[in-house]
């Protein structure tokens, strides 16, 4: 077959390249979606350690005295 | 540390796929047989390399994982596949674009290279099922890893006898480098160098979040007063749960 023009070809080059760049944007996006995740996780993980916290005091041995006056 | 040197990875990969990019469009002459459409083999022989190369390295860490029995090979296995079947698709979508322009047909079936390269792709295309059909996460890996180690054997074994075979109109890349002249063939070096760092990127990528992704599991699991080796979700999953 004999080279196609350069019109003609210029298509064929730039969708063969435009491919390449559409399969790295979407693995971005899905890495994207991925980091979303694992801030969600972390912000969890934040939480259960701030209740943790606001909780601790009152698990105490010193904490102990008032509940056992209720009880 | 699953994701070491990203950073690194990451700045050198922009620069070379830039360099990559600049030299084929301003530097390498137009091919005087096929014209500008042959700019699309700086694109297509590098991701069909590495696709493939990614595919043996799968086999490779396939291998590490069945002699140790480390979770992080079978880890680097799923994801070095996982990867090379991106490029792969990456390899055949370009393939054709170019198959369509040059011979003017999308696909030929009596074409042993391109047929060879489908079937390879194929091949692996059944590794995710294989994974996610086995709930046990040691049989899972174990029986990934005979397959990752069987297949990557295939790979080289494909390539020469497509080597052997007669072949009317696909041409030969690694063989004929030497009819590439100065300024292709140096163009080409720089497409393969930049897709091999850029697939070492996004694997360094895909490691570093999976990896954290297990740190955390193990961390909320630990607050949360479960077993840490407890699996990260209950949904049955092809990708390594736990390390």
């Amino acid at each position: 077959m004999p080279a196609l023009p350069l019109d003609e070809a210029g298509k064929y080059v730039a969708a063969a390249y435009i491919v390449f760049l559409a399969l790295i944007l979407i693995y971005v996006a899905i890495m994207a979606v991925r980091l979303a995740r694992i801030q969600q996780d972390i912000r969890e993980l934040a939480e259960i350690v701030e209740d943790r916290e606001a909780g601790a005091p009152a698990r105490e041995p010193h904490a102990l005295p008032e509940e056992h006056a209720r009880s | 540390m699953l994701g070491r040197g990203l950073k690194s990875f990451s700045i050198a990969s922009t620069l070379l796929v830039v360099a990559a990019l600049g030299l084929t469009f301003f530097y390498a002459p137009l091919d005087a047989d096929q014209g500008f459409i042959q700019k699309i083999f700086y694109l297509h022989v590098p991701l069909a390399i590495v696709a493939l190369g990614g595919f043996v390295t799968g086999g490779i860490h396939g291998i590490k994982f069945l002699r140790s029995g480390d979770r992080r090979q079978d880890l680097r296995s799923y994801v070095a596949i996982h990867m090379s079947l991106i490029f792969g698709v990456g390899a055949l979508l370009t393939g054709s674009i170019w198959a369509r322009a040059a011979w003017g047909h999308w696909w030929l079936w009596d074409e042993p290279t391109l047929v060879s390269f489908l079937v390879v792709f194929l091949l692996y295309a059944c590794y995710q099922p294989l994974r996610f059909s086995i709930e046990d996460p040691e049989r899972q890996a174990r029986y990934a890893a005979v397959f990752a180690v069987t297949a990557g054997a295939f790979v080289p074994l494909n390539f020469l006898a497509v080597r052997m075979a007669e072949s009317l109109v696909h041409p030969r890349t690694l063989s004929s480098t030497d009819n590439l002249p100065g300024p292709m063939a140096l163009t080409f070096l720089v497409a393969v160098i930049a897709m091999i760092v850029l697939f070492t990127t996004l694997v360094k990528y895909e490691l570093a979040a999976k990896s954290t992704r297990m740190q955390l599991g193990r961390l909320k699991r630990r607050l949360s007063g479960e077993a840490p080796s407890a699996p990260l979700t209950t949904r049955r999953s092809a990708a390594p749960q736990n390390l």
